[in-house]
């Protein structure tokens, strides 16, 4: 079996990969896609753990089925924000979402 | 013997006032006016059934017994309580009858002299409150109360003087009235502290018991709470707060230099002015001074000499500037406060022993008291007289009379009354007080006595001035033409006829009693120690006094009666300075309003005042400030930003965790 | 051996996407880049026996939510579509690199400090079976999961209701 940490390592990549596409990309749903990177990454770490350190228990399963579901409830949500966003800024880039400014 | 219904002394011009207070306006004038005068026919009878009961009761030891129906404690504060009752003793009770019966007599009288004004209901509510305010004062168990009676009477003189409000004049002289005398309470409030915390009680309890020194040796001492702790603190701790109360007495009695309100209260009705400012309230100081008497004798004799010399000041000051008034109302104002003034004398020579009398000191103490009795009478019959003659005349002015007595014939006879009983002829009330006051005086000292006696020459000297001013001399032609000056309704002379006919009994009754000793007469009631003091008359000092009062009426007569007044228009043009600052009151309101506008509004006021706008509020401004400024800063952060928000959030966490894992 | 050399070959797939998917200036090519990472994801999870899940994996998440995405940025960035590119800043991405590296060490650290990972423990070479993924799903007993499962299927109607709640098209009056 391939060793555990290879796992971490990957999903700890992963995770900070998708946090530096979060902060520097403008455009929205590229931002959205980042934080689906980082979401993945967490479930493949939940995933690995149980598996591979925990094998009687089915925790890590289960959260992972969850949160695989929650986030594409969250992408949902998400679209239809800057759905919103777009039809009343006319714009698809976050420095247009300046309101809370000062 | 069951003293019960003391109470109802009390409680009836309370319930009066409370009635016409609140529901006066919807009844009619006259039923207004019944209300009052009745509850306080009412008083008045308990008051003489109290003094029947009382002085008829047996003395014990040769005293008679301070008796106390009602004392309940009102606010318990650990060692010293505040207690409320009535307490019973020869001054007190004798006090009673001199309110009662003036108080009676004004309202009957202002029946007559306020009809038809607008506010009549409240006149007469006020007027009970000034009655039950003035009583509680008198019957008082312990200082405490005195002090909030005193504060109470205060009150109500405030509201009677400034009864004509819509009059910028009468508004401005309560406000006087009531801020000197509520100075001068200071003081009494902070000798009231004092006298409480060093003797552990307020209350009256040496009154009626033996004083040692007047007794020419020591026998019981004083109980007076913790006495031994108060000479223990220092020989000063009593003389000072009895000094200090008495200068609460003297704002409101009206001695120099805290007299410079109650020339200006006669801004009030005529009534206001017999009742409160002649007869009962400015005799409040001397009634406290009566009162801690036992304790002045024992504690504070030196301190004696201090009422003794401002007595003297006082009177020879009022004297003096009321030769040069032409008001009648500013004339009897000054009058009152000269006579208040020798009533404070009497009490304060009464330190030394005086030979050839049954009881060694108490003459002094006697006398004070008698003249504040028959002073009440005769001062209440003239101001009431110079409010008939307001009323027929329409003006306060000497100028404007003159030949009223054709008109005016009962006024007349009971002015002259009142003006021989003041100047102190034999057979009027005035000549027995006054003569004993002066024979305390010489006494004590001559120098005293003599100048006692010049100040009653004067006395004597400016009422028949102003007597001879109003009845004599020159008509008015003019103004009796539009308004021929009647003689006032019969609500308003029955008083004027009472008040005299006491005036004339007590009169006649004390000078024979004097001269012939009888016993009976006033010192079988009231002396300093309780016992029966029987007066008699020197007879050097009473012909002195007889002779001088008599040269003095001769010299006003001569000066003032005729048609012409020649001598004193001469004196006029001689001395005009003198006149004039004479009649300008000595600048005394001058010298007080320099002293509080430039001395105390600038020096005190004004440093104080900055302080508090610039440093207080300072202070909280620049905090308000402080904290707008930081939000102001704060806010620049915000960016709006969602991307940096989350760098921010990942710093900080990344930045936790080495710190957790460092430590 | 085979496992490592597929979860080598799956490592590189998923890695090589997500910095061409962070990088890429067309949000299109984005989109791409995430379904080729989400497909890999479903890859590990096959590799580690979790079928249930992969499956899972490849039908909500790649089918799915990258449909969600393809459609909104059809709605959405018109511009970029047609051609016009995104600008990245240069600070902003130094920042944002440096950020991660710090990140990655810390984590890294926390890690290998742990001895959570020295117990490797024996793995049965069995997927887990789908009668039990079943019955957990709906049992009610401890380490079953009827509240969740319940909780996520109320929790997901609430995220449609307010979706179109949100994205509805206000009537002009």
């Amino acid at each position: 079996m391939v060793p555990v940490q290879c796992y971490f390592v990957l999903s700890a990549l992963l995770f900070f990969i998708g946090v530096y596409g979060f902060v520097t990309r403008r455009n929205l749903i590229a931002m959205l896609i980042s934080i689906e990177l980082v979401l993945n990454a967490v479930d493949i770490n939940f995933a690995a753990f149980n598996r591979l350190l925990f094998p009687g228990l089915n925790e890590g399963f289960f959260m992972t089925l969850f949160s695989i579901g929650i986030s594409a409830a969250e992408s949902a949500v998400a679209i239809a924000i800057i759905l919103n966003v777009y039809r009343n800024f006319k714009s698809d880039t976050v420095d247009s979402i300046t309101n809370l400014k000062n | 013997m069951d003293y019960g219904y003391t109470i109802f002394i009390l409680l009836l011009p309370l319930f009066s006032f409370l009635v016409l207070g609140l529901v006066g306006m919807k009844m009619s004038h006259k039923a207004a006016g019944l209300i009052g005068t009745c509850s306080l026919g009412l008083v008045t009878i308990l008051s003489y059934y109290c003094a029947f009961q009382y002085f008829s009761a047996d003395r014990v030891h040769g005293i008679y017994q301070t008796i106390v129906p009602y004392n309940f404690t009102w606010l318990p504060l650990g060692n010293l309580n505040f207690d409320m009752g009535i307490m019973l003793d020869p001054i007190s009770v004798m006090m009673l009858i001199v309110i009662s019966t003036v108080s009676f007599m004004v309202h009957i009288y202002s029946f007559g002299y306020m009809h038809g004004e607008k506010g009549f209901q409240r006149y007469y509510a006020f007027l009970s409150l000034f009655t039950m305010s003035m009583l509680g004062l008198v019957l008082a168990t312990n200082i405490f109360q005195m002090y909030m009676f005193w504060e109470l009477v205060g009150v109500s003189s405030y509201l009677l003087i400034g009864f004509y409000y819509p009059l910028h004049a009468a508004v401005a002289a309560s406000k006087k009235a009531f801020i000197v005398t509520r100075f001068a309470d200071g003081f009494f409030l902070v000798g009231i502290l004092i006298f409480g915390f060093y003797t552990g009680s307020f209350s009256f309890s040496f009154v009626g018991q033996p004083a040692p020194l007047l007794m020419g040796g020591g026998s019981t001492p004083f109980i007076i709470g913790d006495a031994a702790k108060a000479v223990a603190a220092g020989g000063f701790i009593l003389p000072t707060a009895l000094t200090l109360m008495f200068i609460g007495g003297a704002g409101k009695s009206a001695m120099f230099p805290l007299h410079i309100w109650l020339p200006d209260a006669m801004e009030g009705p005529t009534p206001v002015s017999a009742l409160i400012h002649a007869a009962t309230m400015v005799v409040a100081g001397v009634y406290q001074v009566a009162r801690m008497f036992p304790l002045w004798i024992e504690y504070a004799p030196q301190a004696m000499s201090i009422i003794v010399w401002i007595g003297v000041i006082t009177a020879f000051y009022a004297a003096a500037v009321a030769c040069a008034q032409t008001d009648i109302k500013r004339v009897l104002a000054f009058s009152t406060i000269s006579q208040i003034a020798f009533m404070m004398v009497a009490l304060g020579v009464c330190t030394e022993a005086v030979t050839g009398h049954e009881h060694p000191g108490s003459v002094g103490y006697l006398a004070g008291m008698f003249h504040l009795f028959t002073h009440a009478m005769f001062k209440a019959c003239l101001f009431l007289g110079a409010g008939c003659i307001i009323h027929a005349v329409h003006s306060n002015e000497m100028a404007l009379m003159g030949g009223l007595r054709k008109y005016m014939p009962v006024t007349h006879i009971t002015f002259l009354i009142s003006c021989l009983a003041i100047a102190g002829i034999p057979f009027f009330s005035g000549f027995s007080s006054k003569d004993e006051i002066i024979s305390a005086c010489m006494n004590y000292s001559p120098v005293v006595g003599w100048i006692m006696t010049g100040i009653a020459a004067m006395t004597a000297f400016y009422m028949f001035r102003l007597y001879y001013g109003i009845f004599w001399g020159t008509e008015n032609k003019e103004a009796h033409e539009h308004h021929t000056p009647h003689e006032a309704p019969l609500t308003m002379t029955v008083p004027l006829i009472v008040l005299s006919v006491i005036t004339v009994g007590v009169g006649i009754y004390t000078t024979l009693a004097g001269f012939l000793g009888w016993g009976g007469s006033f010192g079988s009631f009231v002396s300093a120690d309780g016992h029966d003091y029987t007066i008699h008359f020197d007879a050097t000092v009473a012909a002195v006094s007889t002779v001088i009062a008599i040269c003095s009426i001769c010299l006003a007569t001569y000066i003032y009666k005729g048609e012409e007044q020649p001598i004193a228009d001469r004196l006029y043009t001689t001395f005009p300075k003198l006149w004039r600052a004479a009649y300008k009151r000595f600048y005394q309101d001058e010298i007080w309003q320099f002293v509080t506008h430039k001395i105390i509004f600038r020096c005190v006021s004004r440093p104080i005042a900055w302080f508090d706008r610039h440093v207080i509020d300072g202070t909280f401004n620049f905090a308000a400030w402080g904290a707008n400024e930081g939000g102001e800063s704060l806010r620049v952060w915000q960016s709006g930003d969602v991307r940096q928000y989350a760098v921010w959030f990942l710093t900080g966490a990344v930045a936790l965790t080495l710190i957790l894992l460092a430590i | 051996m085979a496992n490592i050399v597929m979860f080598a070959i799956l490592a590189v797939v998923i890695l090589g996407s997500a910095v061409m998917c962070v990088t890429t200036k067309r949000i299109m090519r984005a989109a791409t880049f995430m379904l080729f990472v989400l497909f890999g994801v479903a890859g590990l999870y096959f590799l580690l026996d979790y079928t249930y899940l992969g499956a899972a994996q490849i039908s909500v998440y790649a089918g799915g939510v990258t449909m969600i995405y393809v459609f909104a940025i059809q709605l959405v960035s018109k511009r970029t579509l047609q051609g016009m590119v995104e600008k990245i800043k240069c600070s902003r991405a130094i920042g944002a690199a440096v950020l991660a590296v710090v990140g990655l060490a810390t984590v890294a650290f926390v890690f290998l400090k742990n001895e959570l990972i020295c117990r490797a423990a024996d793995v049965v070479d069995a997927e887990v079976p789908m009668r039990t993924i079943g019955q957990a799903l709906v049992g009610s007993e401890k380490y079953q999961y009827v509240l969740p499962f319940e909780f996520i299927s109320i929790f997901l109607l609430a995220c449609i209701i307010g979706a179109l709640v949100v994205s509805r098209k206000v009537k002009e009056d």
